[in-house]
């Protein structure tokens, strides 16, 4: 098969088994030449399994997969052009910040000065030229982050992987490295194919998302299509807040299909899958995307009673009761010209949910 | 820790028992070395401070026996405790680094066979082999067992600092280009270090130590250390054993501070 | 040797399992030819008829296990009785091995725990403190403590000379004397499983049965003891298996009287008047005999690691 030599990564029906446990089943995707990637998913997914298959550190069951048009799973670590950011960092503990910067360069065979040169070169980009001759272990942990960056990026890898590189880190470090590294991508130009199973980690830095679970690729888009147009109930539970509630279809119309809740009423929406009349789904409709009113505004506005408000900052979370004990939560802005929206528990009041917010999900 | 009013770990009466423990653990070795500097011939009464019974080991009537016997016995410690830490650093390294495998319980079996045997038996058997295979004993036939028992000791220590290495640091010496025979030298053995000195010093220590082993498997008129001190010891305490013995002594506490300290070392990294 | 030693220990990683075996086989080598094959040769030479002067006739012969266990007379010819002599000195062996163990366990117990819930930065300290006698040459150890014990020794002299004796007592050569040798020899290796197991233990466990209104020695009897009862019977082997077979105390401390089986077996090697397939019997009859305690063991651990689990 001729391979696209554009694309950084082609993974091609990729499988990993351990014994009778199947850790990734039959697995495609590319990922493009100097493309922020990154593999979203809870724990046990499979996502660090792939990234580890494609630095050289698991073995792949079948499949296969390229760099830049080469085939490279069956080449050892240290004969593939990428570099890995470990979890812990894997620093060299007896050697100085310097030295395990140039390690790569020294074991690619430049000699020591040159690959000190480029070390320093490199420390200077992550700002920490000043700490060559530390120790890891007398650095902090966002020191020793940049460590480990400026480690794997010294022997100038075709590809960098970062397995949840920041999950050590506190919440205002993480916002700052999660800038950082995306400018660091920018300003390289390499590839960085990026492991968390933070979702806002995921959205603020990718260009494209793989969504997995359970050893499957769930979802690939950019950060607005797996928020705004999940491909099914997994990704729109995973990403974000959403009201998940199982419908029954009753009536299409082209791509509007009229849904009907377990407590009869109804919604007209988009089916992201193809639905026949009287089969069961789910629908997800995100809090933000509706809004509460005094008064009916339009003909399928749900009635019902606000039961409780949690002021979360800069909005308010509000859950609404419809009738035969169906729940919405409902998210409002906090504004002063939305003030008006927000009303006490015990007021009645209307639903509208905004239109082409609601999604039918198959599965 | 401050003493809180109820502290429900203490227990009353224990502080004394361990004070006892360390008393009966370290007031014969006192004895005797305040002893080993008496300068009475006799070892019941104290007539001053003397050196010279640390003279006498060195140029005294035994001093010739003491001191064939010191080398022999250091001579056999040196090369029995870096075989056994050498082979026990590789074994180390397949049970620790080699996966899951068939053989993974019964190598383990073997490597600490020699501290389930009890030494009398292992003595017993190792002279029964030798003497089967016609093999004249003396040096070489200590030797060869204190390799074999310091094994398991050199294997411990090396294989417990072993496990608190992650293999992600090879890994990433990999994935940095290294090979896996770069990547053993260049980051695993450093790491492994503090486990390796302390391995190597209590093989050291354990050869030196030996005598059920080395009495049985020496050949007549070869002696080490403690066999010449038990030959000598039958006779009778004499002020002199009581000089090496302390010199002795003295030796273990320095090497095991060593250990102590290297160990320690190890941690902080 | 205690807690998880048992497996091995865990793997952490595979590196470098295509070289295992290459890694593997100094150990396999040395072990097997200077361990394991004399441990067999001397099974087999358990089962070979002496020759005077010391070694054997390959001869297939029962006699070595028969003279342990049955009289059959001067000349042989009479019916076999129950030969006690040997019993007695295995059951002497036992006895003074259990003692020992009970000794140690009673002053290393409350040590370990004092030890234990010392502050996290000393307590490396007093387990090196705990730890320096054994690294001291066993036999030094042990000629103090014959020093110790003498009948002029200094303990008799300080008996004495505070009145509390009228005359020095006699504790070289005796029961006692090679009960506290034993005590002596291995009482770190008691010391440090319990210390290891109630470092681990949570000492919100006692503070919880206290709250529920238990005592401070019921606490301890009921929760704590429970708790860390594998590091207990780890120390507990770990003590009573060497002392069985220990050679120097009851040689240097005992005197002819108590022989145990370390002298015996001793005994059948030295010189002309030994009796090696005897000794090698006597051998193995120790070894099937620790082989048991072991193998009991590994089978509790083994209970109450798929209990925890």
């Amino acid at each position: 098969m001729p391979q696209d030599i554009t694309n950084a990564i082609d993974v091609r029906q990729a499988v990993k088994r351990y014994g009778d446990f199947t850790a990734l089943k039959t697995i495609s995707l590319s990922i493009h030449d100097n493309e922020f990637f990154t593999l979203l998913g809870p724990s046990g997914c499979g996502k660090t399994t792939l990234l580890r298959m494609i630095a050289g550190f698991e073995d792949v069951t079948e499949g296969e997969i390229f760099l830049y048009g080469e085939e490279i799973e069956n080449l050892p670590p240290d004969k593939r052009p990428v570099n890995t950011v470990f979890q812990n960092y894997a620093l060299f503990p007896h050697m100085n910040v310097l030295e395990n910067v140039s390690f790569g360069l020294e074991m690619l065979g430049k000699s020591k000065s040159e690959a000190r040169t480029r070390a320093g070169e490199i420390l200077e980009l992550v700002q920490l030229s000043q700490f060559g001759a530390r120790k890891p272990l007398q650095l902090s942990g966002g020191q020793q982050q940049r460590v480990a960056l400026a480690r794997a990026l010294a022997p100038q890898p075709k590809v960098l992987l970062l397995d949840e590189p920041l999950s050590a880190l506190d919440l205002k470090l993480r916002k700052a490295m999660q800038l950082e590294l995306k400018h660091l991508q920018r300003e390289t130009g390499i590839t960085f194919i990026f492991v968390t199973h933070d979702q806002d980690e995921a959205l603020t830095m990718s260009d494209r998302i793989a969504v997995m679970s359970a050893g499957e690729l769930q979802q690939l888009g950019d950060a607005r299509d797996i928020y705004e147009k999940p491909a099914n109930r997994f990704v729109a539970d995973f990403i974000g807040e959403t009201n998940l509630i199982d419908v029954i279809v009753k009536s299409k119309d082209g791509d509007r299909v009229l849904c009907e809740f377990p407590n009869g009423l109804t919604l007209t929406c988009d089916a992201v899958d193809e639905m026949d009349v009287g089969k069961t789904g789910h629908m997800s409709i995100r809090p933000e995307r509706m809004k509460l009113h005094q008064t009916q505004v339009e003909a399928e506005n749900f009635k019902g009673k606000v039961v409780e408000n949690v002021y979360a900052g800069t909005d308010v979370q509000t859950i609404v009761h419809l009738q035969n004990d169906m729940k919405l939560a409902v998210r409002t802005q906090n504004s002063d010209t939305g003030k008006a929206m927000i009303f006490d528990p015990g007021t009645d009041v209307f639903v509208d949910v905004e239109f082409g917010s609601a999604r039918l999900l198959a599965s | 820790m401050a003493a809180r009013k109820f502290d429900v770990r203490a227990y009353p009466g224990f502080a004394y028992i361990t004070a006892l423990c360390l008393l009966i653990l370290y007031v014969p070795l006192m004895v005797v070395s305040v002893y080993s500097f008496n300068s009475s011939e006799s070892i019941v009464v104290w007539e001053g401070f003397s050196t010279r019974w640390y003279a006498d080991v060195f140029v005294g009537s035994e001093s010739a026996k003491f001191k064939v016997a010191a080398r022999n016995s250091f001579f056999i410690a040196v090369i029995a405790a870096t075989v056994a830490t050498t082979i026990a650093t590789f074994a180390a390294t397949a049970m620790i680094r080699g996966g899951k495998f068939r053989l993974r319980a019964l190598s383990f079996g073997l490597i600490s066979l020699p501290l389930m045997v009890p030494e009398i038996v292992t003595a017993v058997a190792t002279l029964i082999f030798f003497s089967s295979i016609g093999f004249e004993r003396g040096i070489l036939t200590i030797l060869l067992a204190h390799i074999a028992f310091c094994i398991p000791f050199a294997y411990l220590p090396i294989s417990a600092r072993m496990q608190g290495i992650e293999d992600t640091y090879e890994q990433a010496a990999m994935d940095l280009y290294a090979t896996k025979r770069q990547a053993f030298t260049k980051i695993l053995l450093p790491l492994m270090m503090p486990g390796i000195i302390s391995g190597f010093l209590l093989a050291f220590i354990i050869s030196l130590d030996d005598f059920i082993i080395t009495n049985f498997v020496k050949g007549a008129g070869v002696e080490t250390l403690p066999t010449a001190i038990f030959g000598a010891v039958k006779q009778g305490i004499k002020p002199n054993i009581m000089a090496i013995s302390t010199m002795l002594l003295a030796f273990s506490i320095v090497m095991v501070t060593i250990s102590y300290f290297v160990s320690k070392s190890g941690e902080n990294k | 040797m205690a807690g998880g030693a048992a497996s091995g220990g865990s793997t952490q990683g595979d590196t470098y399992k295509e070289a295992r075996n290459w890694l593997l086989l100094p150990a396999w080598v040395t072990l097997s030819i200077l361990v394991l094959l004399p441990v067999l040769l001397m099974l087999v030479y358990s089962f070979l008829t002496k020759e005077f002067r010391g070694g054997v006739i390959w001869e297939f012969s029962l006699g070595a296990y028969d003279q342990f266990f049955f009289d059959r007379g001067l000349f042989g010819d009479e019916p076999p009785k129950l030969e006690w002599t040997y019993i007695t000195i295995f059951w002497r062996s036992i006895w003074q091995a259990g003692l020992a163990t009970i000794l140690s366990l009673l002053i290393g117990f409350p040590t370990a725990y004092y030890i234990a819930t010392r502050s996290e930065k000393v307590r490396p300290l007093w387990v090196f403190l705990i730890t320096i006698p054994y690294w001291v040459n066993l036999l030094i150890r042990t000629v103090s403590m014959r020093f110790m014990l003498r009948e002029e020794g200094p303990i008799n002299n300080a008996l004495v000379w505070s009145g509390l004796a009228d005359s020095p007592i006699q504790m070289i050569n005796t029961n006692f004397a090679v009960q506290i040798g034993l005590f002596y020899s291995y009482l770190p290796f008691m010391v440090l499983p319990i210390y290891a197991a109630v470092e681990r233990y949570n000492f919100s466990l006692s503070e919880a049965a206290s709250d529920l209104y238990a005592s401070k020695w019921t606490t301890l009897r009921r929760i704590v003891l429970p708790s860390v009862r594998p590091g207990v019977v780890a120390g507990c082997i770990l003590v009573f298996v060497p002392s069985m077979g220990a050679f120097l105390a009851p040689d240097l401390l005992g005197g002819a009287k108590n022989f145990m089986i370390g002298s015996l077996i001793e005994e059948q090697f030295k010189g002309n008047a030994g009796n090696w397939p005897f000794g090698a019997a006597a051998s193995m009859i120790l070894l099937s005999l620790v082989l048991i305690i072991l193998t009991l063991y590994a089978r509790q651990q083994a209970r109450a690691n798929k209990a925890g689990a």
